[in-house]
């Protein structure tokens, strides 16, 4: 993907300074809202994303579910993630479209070390700039829902762009856009929360109590948002993190760790020079020398 | 004036190739540590240069140092005089010399250094390999490569810190850069700061 | 359909059953959640596995495979012994007041009439009682112990909810529950709909499965509802089509029949068709049928069919026995057919028992294939180790493969499962030598007619004959084509009243079938497809989404038969008086001088309530049967059949198992699989990623789903020491396949009868050609038996044995 002269940018990875902030406040959020209660799993978002934007992975195995291919990979942004449960003898198949969440605060963007590798735009997509990306992999790292994978053939990373393409010129997502059973929506985050309002009290009223809005506020918020049947244990959707936040660990490493690192390392330097020019250098003197002499010619002397 | 012969040729190359290794290590580790420092990966190539090579360099570096540590280990054991002269460590700085006790080939900052950069570097290779992603990211789970990455770059900056007082120590005690550029010393220089090495060389070439 | 997709919107309750509309066909299933968007509709699926479309469901009710008319039975005794019935519909609007003739009768699973011989009833008196008018006697208080409502009642009270359970394994909680939700749409304003497809065809008793959902939905008055109706789900595109066609054995387009051999004449012919009425005042629409027959042999032969030769009758083949695809492939295996043209189909792995096929086909001197893909049918001859493993040195079939063009890559129209023909536009040319389906049987047909023409021969007539009034005779176009097919004028018809005003203008397009002829003056190559292009131009191009009605009915998109009808019987939508049964979901209403609404009325639209016309025109009684007089051959009410491979005796009748009417040969009966060797039931089934044998030719696709499964309970899983992601070999008494296991919750073991029953369930889209990973096609365990009616073949029940094994050699 390319950075896009037609969105603003928000927030950039690994830049000190600034972003720009024309226009920045005005643009709309964006938010694509994901229905589990009325997703089928019928592959059509991840068909779509292959075509629009022009990937093919690997024809692989089955390992033993219709999950396929089995894991997110370079090649394969979204992935329908299929999970079977059965409580009090009821079987239910929570069906969830996995992918790039496009947080507000993005774990990749805090982790990464190449400027302008990774961006988040006004309307809050975030997207990885291949162009900057040193595939390094440290936005995996960063990433609070292990989504980047890297690619084994030019080894930057990749990940779901929420279309940004399409979406500055004024479309929805490929994925939305082939749902067939409007799982997916997109819009405006303000409508896609509504919405997300109707779609859960819909669920309540079919019987699932614990049905409600994934929105992660761990990481402000996301701009793909989950409906889910089951709200209160979205980590029962093949792991979707309960509770996730950019590990405290990556807010060290990227946060504290680098000013006071590279602060104590000048200090270090600095005290070495002020001890140099104040001490002055510990120098061997000529007296050192002839007591050395002496030493010798006793023992040899001897 | 008398020299003496501190470091073989082959002693003084492969610690040039270590420190060498070293500098280029912490070039590009730095670029990836801060962006105001990304400009140095340039010196590598660019930034995805900069990420393939610091690694593979790292990879040399602990081939190299594991023959610096081989070579180096015996005259770097603790010695009771090395606690003396590092509770004494205001009168080094303030070259105080007279009051030190003698001390052998290698004095107890060296030897911190010594053993130090050891265990860093260990703790960089196994913190390096958890996070080299191009071939090891199956072999760590996530959470394991964030410590590592936190523990890589914790250590590194030890290590920085531990070099830059080698590094200063090398310059501030005037005589010691030529031991490592040229492998002599004066006998002046071993008898001010290492008497006890002196002495042993001494007794040995007069046996 | 009877209804259109959009139309499920409207409903308060869908069921699927027989068929997996969410799995199969997710763009359409849009409208299932559409309807509880809307409406608060429920989902109820009744499936054996628990599939994608039981994800988004209400309640899902496992059901053995095969024992859907058990269920469906149970149900209609629940719907009755309940009153969950809606009376005035049923006693208006069904056959069910009508009395039935005496000799009729049932016992033992079987009706009266059986001839065990020849595996055939006489069904000579399973006949309504007539008067001395002709007309059916009839009784409106329902009481008469022979009319069809007590008959009914009286066949299915076996079916208790005891025996359902005990058949279906459905469990009896589940299973009450979707029979209390659907008797709710007993009320007038509560419409539930009923999706299948092959799920119900693919069975010994196909046909009658289908029949069961009807009747439930005539007793619930869903029938011409809004949001009612019985509704197959098409498989392919374009299948709706190849049926209204005629692109079967026995039929010729519109549904007209093609003469048996015992029809040596046109008069003979006519007379078991063209029916009258049976009760007074009744339209009976198939009195036009010479009509649409007459104008059906002008569209064919023009100026060869006269009056004189009776529109040239003799033209036409006489049947001996009906040509389905088991008899042809049956033959074929006897050495008795030389040569196959095999058109956009793949019978090596869609045809039952592929070890049959493949030798069958190798008898062929010639086999033709027409397909834009390289089908393992072109490719029969192949080895391809254990995935097709025959010597090429030994078959002497010589294969033409003649590439076609896909659908994307032609003009013309298709027609959906809502009856609504679509027009569309050509995206891109077709790739290297291959030409339209159009051109290459053009480029027969004028070759076979020049040889004719040359050497004569036997009866060169029909062929010499053909009427090709092409302006490219090599390549007609879509549009000729289509606009033969809907009909012109052939002469100048002048109102016989009014010498001035003219009918019909020689040469213009006809407006619709109304305007048909029997003297030979209009020609129309298929009457329910007229109006589909005429003076006004292509109306399968319409394109306007408007729908003034708030339904659906989208009236001006494309064009749907029969004349741009949405909705089949929609005068039932109305009470006897001509008011909306729910003013909510009003089609159309008798407005005091006619009937008129949303939608075009199923009805003569001048035909004033009180005149007591019933609003299934196209029946001599003018109401819908419940009773199914002499049209099936395995029964005028559906009664559960056991499939030929069953778990199980028959618990109703154990004497007469499984249908004894269904089409099966001598050499056949011998390979069914016993319960005690082979304890499972297979079924197959589709998955979403693939498209029958087509869709493992794409790339995506083919990532998507990239190799073949099985699907197996947890319990039999573990039973058999199998883990997901094994290789696991499924074994029937015809053959085996091997394929990777996945293990899930999704299918459970059914208590039958006091017995675990496991289901294996096989997807059947691999095979040893496409970008998949190679793999079986699932008829090399599947059986060679077909419905009584419909000649399907019965892949959705059979017997099994599952084990563990090794991989594949690569």
């Amino acid at each position: 993907m390319a950075s896009l002269q037609s969105l603003d940018i928000k927030r950039r990875s690994a830049t000190t300074l600034p972003a720009p902030d024309v226009r920045v406040g005005h643009e709309e959020e964006v938010a694509k809202l994901i229905d589990v209660g009325r997703c089928i799993g019928c592959k059509a978002c991840q068909a779509a994303c292959l075509e629009w934007n022009d990937l093919r992975g690997e024809v692989g195995t089955n390992t033993g579910s219709i999950q396929n291919p089995p894991d997110l990979t370079a090649n394969t942004w979204t992935l329908m993630r299929f999970t079977e449960i059965e409580e009090d003898g009821k079987v239910e198949w929570l069906i969830r479209k996995d992918g790039c969440m496009h947080c507000a605060d993005p774990g990749c963007l805090e982790a990464c070390p190449a400027p302008g590798a990774i961006v988040q735009y006004a309307n809050g997509v975030v997207d990885f700039i291949s162009e900057n990306c040193i595939g390094c992999g440290y936005c995996i790292k960063g990433c609070p829902f292990n989504i980047p994978r890297l690619s084994r053939t030019d080894g930057r990373a990749y990940k779901c762009s929420l279309c940004s393409d399409r979406v500055a010129v004024g479309l929805e997502p490929a994925c939305a856009k082939a749902c067939p059973t409007q799982a997916i929506s997109f819009g405006s985050k303000p409508d896609m929360l509504e919405l997300a309002s109707l779609r859960v009290e819909g669920l309540k009223e079919r019987g699932y109590k614990k049905a409600g809005l994934y929105d992660a506020p761990g990481v402000g918020g996301t701009h793909v948002l989950y409906v889910l049947q089951r709200a209160d244990r979205p980590e029962l959707y093949q792991g979707l993190p309960k509770d996730p936040k950019i590990s405290p660990l990556v807010s060290f490493w990227k946060g504290l760790a680098k000013p006071v690192g590279l602060g104590v390392i000048g200090l270090g330097v600095l005290a070495g020079f002020f001890h140099y020019v104040t001490v002055g250098p510990d120098t061997v003197e000529e007296e050192d020398e002839r007591a050395a002499e002496r030493d010798m010619a006793e023992r040899r002397g001897r | 004036m008398t020299y003496i012969e501190r470091y073989t040729r082959w002693q003084r190359f492969i610690h040039a190739a270590v420190a060498l290794l070293m500098v280029l290590l912490i070039l590009s580790g730095l670029a990836l540590f801060h962006p105001a420092l990304f400009f140095l990966s340039d010196l590598f190539g660019g930034g995805t240069w900069n990420r393939i090579l610091h690694p593979w360099l790292g990879v040399v570096l602990v081939v190299g140092f594991a023959l610096v540590f081989v070579r180096f280990v015996p005259d770097n054991l603790w010695r009771r005089e090395d606690s003396q002269w590092l509770r004494q460590i205001p009168d080094v700085l303030a070259k105080r010399d007279d009051k030190l006790p003698a001390i052998g080939r290698y004095n107890a900052g060296v030897k911190i250094i010594f053993w130090g950069m050891t265990v860093f570097i260990l703790l960089l290779l196994v913190s390096g390999i958890a996070l080299w992603d191009t071939y090891f990211a199956s072999a760590f789970s996530i959470e394991v490569r964030r410590i590592a990455a936190v523990v890589h770059a914790v250590v590194a900056w030890l290590a920085i810190l531990f070099l830059i007082v080698h590094v200063y120590a090398a310059i501030w005690v005037r005589g010691t850069m030529q031991g490592m550029t040229q492998g002599r010393v004066t006998a002046g220089w071993a008898r001010k700061h290492h008497r006890k090495w002196f002495d042993e060389l001494l007794t040995k070439e007069t046996k | 359909m009877t209804n259109s997709w959009t139309d499920i919107a409207n409903s308060d309750l869908v069921v699927v059953m027989g068929g997996q509309a969410g799995d199969a066909h997710p763009v359409g299933f849009k409208w299932v959640l559409e309807a509880r968007s809307r409406r608060k509709a429920r989902l109820i699926v009744v499936d054996p596995r628990f599939n994608r479309t039981a994800a988004v469901a209400d309640l899902h009710v496992p059901i053995r495979p095969g024992t859907d008319i058990a269920w469906l039975g149970g149900l209609i005794n629940h719907l009755v012994s309940h009153d969950k019935i809606q009376h005035e519909y049923v006693t208006a609007y069904t056959s069910a007041p009508y009395l039935i003739k005496q000799g009729y009768g049932f016992k033992d699973g079987l009706f009266t009439g059986y001839i065990e011989g020849k595996r055939a009833y006489d069904m000579a008196n399973w006949d309504y009682e007539l008067d001395a008018q002709g007309h059916v006697k009839a009784d409106p208080t329902l009481q008469h112990p022979r009319c069809v409502f007590q008959l009914m009642k009286a066949h299915y009270a076996r079916y208790t909810p005891e025996m359902v359970e005990r058949i279906t394994g459905s469990p009896r909680d589940k299973l009450m529950t979707a029979w209390s939700w659907i008797a709710e749409t007993a009320r007038p304003d509560k419409v539930m709909t009923a999706l299948y497809a092959v799920g119900w065809t693919q069975h010994t008793v196909g046909t009658q499965n289908i029949r069961t959902m009807a009747m439930v939905q005539l007793l619930l008055g869903n029938v011409g509802m809004a949001g009612g109706g019985v509704n197959a789900l098409r498989g392919h595109s374009n299948i709706q089509g190849l049926t209204d066609l005629g692109l079967l054995s026995n039929l010729i387009p519109g549904y007209l029949t093609l003469p048996s051999e015992h029809e040596p004449d046109f008069a003979t012919y006519m007379k078991s068709r063209g029916f009258k009425p049976l009760r007074p005042g009744q339209l009976s629409y198939w009195q036009n049928y010479k009509k649409f027959f007459v104008s059906f042999q002008k569209a064919m032969w023009g100026k060869a069919a006269t009056a004189a030769n009776d529109f040239a009758y003799d033209h036409l083949p006489k049947l001996d026995v009906v040509y389905d695809l088991l008899r042809i492939f049956n033959m074929m295996h006897k050495g008795e057919v030389n040569g196959y043209i095999c058109q956009g189909f793949n019978p090596l792995q869609a045809a039952p028992n592929k070890a049959k096929i493949s030798t069958a086909l190798a008898k062929l001197k010639f086999l033709v294939v027409m397909d834009p893909l390289t089908t393992e049918t072109a490719s029969f001859w192949e080895n391809h180790g254990e995935y097709n493993a025959v010597d090429p040195a030994k078959i002497k079939t010589e294969v033409f493969r003649l590439p076609t063009n896909c659908f994307a890559e032609e003009e013309g129209a298709l027609v959906n499962s809502g009856r609504w023909l679509q027009w569309h536009w050509k995206g891109a040319e077709p790739p290297g030598e291959a030409k339209t389906d159009i051109a290459i049987m053009a480029a027969l047909h004028l070759r076979l007619r020049e040889l004719y023409k040359k050497e004569g021969g036997a009866f060169p007539d029909p062929i010499v004959d053909l009427n090709w009034p092409y302006i490219h005779p090599e390549s007609p176009s879509p549009e000729e084509l289509a606009k033969e097919i809907n009909g012109s004028a052939l002469e100048d018809v002048v109102d016989p009243k009014n010498p001035n005003k003219k009918l019909l203008t020689k040469g213009r397009q006809l407006n619709l079938f109304l305007e048909l002829r029997d003297d030979g003056k209009t020609a129309c190559g298929c009457w329910i497809y007229s109006g589909s292009f005429t003076e006004k131009g292509n109306m399968m191009a319409q394109r306007e989404v408007s729908d003034p009605s708030g339904l659906g009915v989208f009236p001006q998109w494309a064009w749907s038969w029969p004349a741009n009808r949405r909705i089949l019987y929609n005068r039932a939508s109305c009470d006897p008086d001509g008011r909306p049964w729910d003013p909510k979901r009003m089609l159309i209403e008798w407005n005091g001088t006619k009937w008129a609404g949303f939608d075009v009325p199923d009805f003569p639209p001048l035909s004033k309530p009180s005149a007591g016309m019933g609003p299934f025109i196209m029946l001599p009684e003018g109401t819908a049967r419940l009773f199914a007089r002499g049209f099936l051959k395995d029964g005028p009410f559906p009664e559960h059949y056991e499939p030929f491979e069953a778990p199980i005796a028959n618990l109703l009748h154990p004497k007469v198992n499984s249908n004894p009417a269904a089409r099966v040969f001598k050499s056949d009966l011998a390979v069914f699989g016993k319960p005690s060797e082979f304890p499972y039931v297979g079924t197959t089934y589709r998955v979403t990623e693939l498209f029958h044998f087509w869709a493992k030719h794409a790339l995506i696709n083919a990532i998507l789903q990239p190799q073949q499964f099985v699907e197996l309970s947890e319990d039999l899983a573990k039973k058999k020491g199998i883990m997901a992601g094994d290789w696991v070999k499924v074994r029937s008494n015809r053959g085996q396949l091997r394929a990777v296991a996945v293990v899930t919750k999704r299918l459970k073991p059914l208590k039958v009868d006091g017995k675990t029953i496991e289901v294996v369930g096989l997807p059947f889209h691999w095979g040893f050609t496409g970008l998949t990973k190679k793999g079986y096609p699932s008829n090399v365990l599947t059986p060679f038996v077909g419905d009584a009616n419909a000649e399907t073949p019965e892949f959705k029940a059979f017997l099994v044995d599952i084990e563990k094994t090794t991989a594949p050699a690569v």
